[in-house]
């Protein structure tokens, strides 16, 4: 029995122990492999160069056009998911029935398993082509329809995040805001909503740090092209895509090109890491505290 | 008394909570400016009925009114009637301090500008007159942008209080407003709702007997979803008609 238990703690102990080795571990990949790249590129040339061709024969190391592709699409789809994912919780919390409730979330997590691959093609053979009907100058690999399906992709994270957060706040405030007279419009906005922001903020963030992070989306549909523009109409480069553009190219193991990844790679861990890290920070500090 | 205005008034009310039937057949009249304490063990209905005048129960589901509640004579349920405007006219204090995790002034203001009222002078000065209504002013006016969730649970609900009274209900509806707090909160909380009388119509739900007798002018006793017996508040503690109100008040159950 005695054995059997220090057994279970040990394995407990180890599966922990593992996951915090394997960050560690990445960390040391991103900054073992970068440390090499930035003993021959600076490090300022870096973050405010704005071109970015290490694979052509000019080499340029400014990472800015990426940043730049990358905030293009995070802003769309941000754009596009926030005010359509916060009326969702509002309406689930608000207005719609419990029935009407229990069927619409579960349809809407469907979208959270739809494989992001899928969504590249809607984007690239569904959206682009729609949306060229009323822009016609719109690149066949754009920012823009990239952008607006990652919007959709990640409604369901700010809309059901909201939710939670939402239902999170006491009846009694609700009450509350009835007993004055409030219209439900009056009561979502006025009190759910704010006594719920530390949480829709935080919803908002996971969803900003998705966006930055998803790949396959964007190297399907928004292109491969480097551009220090927040044009959203022409082809663009985000980090992700640029990081597998390189991987899976042909170029050799070891050479400056090759390291070129470990930095964006590192750009991007900065990235969402400084963002899961603000959602961790307001959740503490801005947490309304009901007894 | 007899020469109040009826400013509520319970026809034939009967309530359900899905095939729970709640309040049965409760006829009852309460005239302007007086307190009406609702007393009664615990789920006779009671709370269920102070919430049937400002239309509280209308989100629950499964909940099911017939009857009439007349307001100045009109009936409260008819189809034309705006719930939200209703509840400007009735305003309700809850069991427990439920202030909006907001500012102290946002707090009481909160009623005046959802109706649109945005004069800043003319918002600050309805503040200061619910708070001193509440009894409260002397205690935040150096205060007035802290969170009100920074009061006392006894300043907290005086608070609760000035934000329904910011509004110039005519009606207030307390649901055992002292039950959360130390006994001199509750003692500012009812020396508070004999003044208040003046004004309003106060009805109270309370489970303090002795809170029933300091505060109220009348006083209904409550049993099993039916209204056993109202009378004047005297009456009721020194010469109850029913037996069971009898057993109730000295104590014999509850």
């Amino acid at each position: 029995m005695k054995l059997s238990e220090k057994i279970i703690e040990g394995l407990l102990w180890l599966a922990a122990t593992i996951t915090i080795l394997v960050t560690i571990g990445i960390i040391w990949v991103l900054l073992s492999g970068s440390i090499p790249f930035f003993q021959k590129v600076s490090i300022i040339e870096f973050i405010t160069g704005t071109e970015w061709t290490p694979l052509f024969a000019k080499k340029e190391f400014g990472i800015l056009p990426l940043v730049a592709g990358t905030f293009l699409t995070t802003a769309i789809a941000i754009a596009v998911a926030l005010p359509l994912g916060l009326t969702i919780a509002i309406y689930l919390n608000e207005y719609a029935p419990a029935r009407l409730k229990s069927t619409i979330k579960p349809v809407l997590e469907v979208l959270a398993t739809i494989p992001t691959v899928v969504y590249g093609f809607f984007a690239l053979t569904v959206v682009t082509p729609f949306l060229q009907g009323f822009i016609p100058n719109l690149a066949g690999f754009n920012a823009l329809s990239a952008g607006i399906v990652m919007g959709i992709m990640i409604i369901p994270m700010i809309s059901s995040l909201s939710e939670d957060a939402i239902s999170a706040v006491p009846k009694s405030l609700r009450e509350a805001a009835y007993g004055m007279g409030s219209t439900r419009l009056q009561t979502a906005f006025k009190v759910m909503v704010p006594a719920a922001s530390s949480g829709i903020i935080v919803s908002v963030i996971l969803a900003i740090s998705r966006a930055v992070g998803e790949t396959m989306l964007v190297a399907i549909a928004a292109g491969q092209q480097p551009r220090f523009t927040l044009n959203p109409l022409v082809p663009i480069e985000t980090i992700t895509t640029y990081i597998v553009q390189v991987s899976l190219g042909d170029v050799p193991h070891g050479s400056l090109e090759y390291r070129t990844i470990f930095a964006a790679g590192l750009v991007l861990f900065v990235f969402t890491f400084a963002l899961n890290n603000l959602s961790f920070w307001i959740k503490k500090k801005y947490q309304e505290k009901y007894d | 008394m007899s020469k109040k205005q009826i400013k509520l008034e319970a026809r034939d009310i009967n309530a359900y909570y899905g095939d729970f039937h709640a309040l049965k057949g409760i006829n009852v009249a309460m005239e302007e400016k007086t307190v009406t304490a609702f007393i009664g063990p615990s789920g006779c209905g009671k709370s269920t009925f102070l919430r049937i005048f400002n239309r509280m129960n209308d989100y629950i589901d499964g909940f099911k009114t017939e009857g009439e509640i007349l307001l100045d004579g009109e009936n409260i349920y008819a189809k034309n009637v705006l719930v939200d405007e209703l509840r400007k006219r009735v305003g309700m204090v809850f069991q427990k301090p439920n202030p909006f995790p907001k500012s102290i002034y946002e707090n009481v203001v909160y009623g005046l500008k959802i109706q649109g009222m945005s004069n800043k002078a003319a918002l600050a000065e309805a503040a200061e007159k619910a708070l001193h209504q509440a009894a409260l002013w002397n205690e935040v006016k150096d205060n007035l942008n802290k969170s009100a969730l920074a009061l006392s649970g006894g300043q907290q609900q005086r608070l609760c209080i000035a934000r329904a009274l910011a509004i110039s209900p005519s009606v207030l509806l307390m649901d055992e407003p002292a039950s959360a707090l130390d006994p001199i909160s509750t003692a500012k909380i009812e020396e508070l709702i004999h003044q208040l009388k003046e004004q309003y119509t106060i009805v109270i739900v309370t489970h303090n007997m002795q809170q029933a007798g300091r505060v109220s002018d009348t006083t209904a006793f409550f049993y099993m979803g039916e209204l056993v017996e109202h009378a004047k508040t005297k009456t009721i503690f020194t010469n109850p008609k029913d037996k069971r109100t009898e057993d109730y008040i000295t104590g014999r159950f509850g």
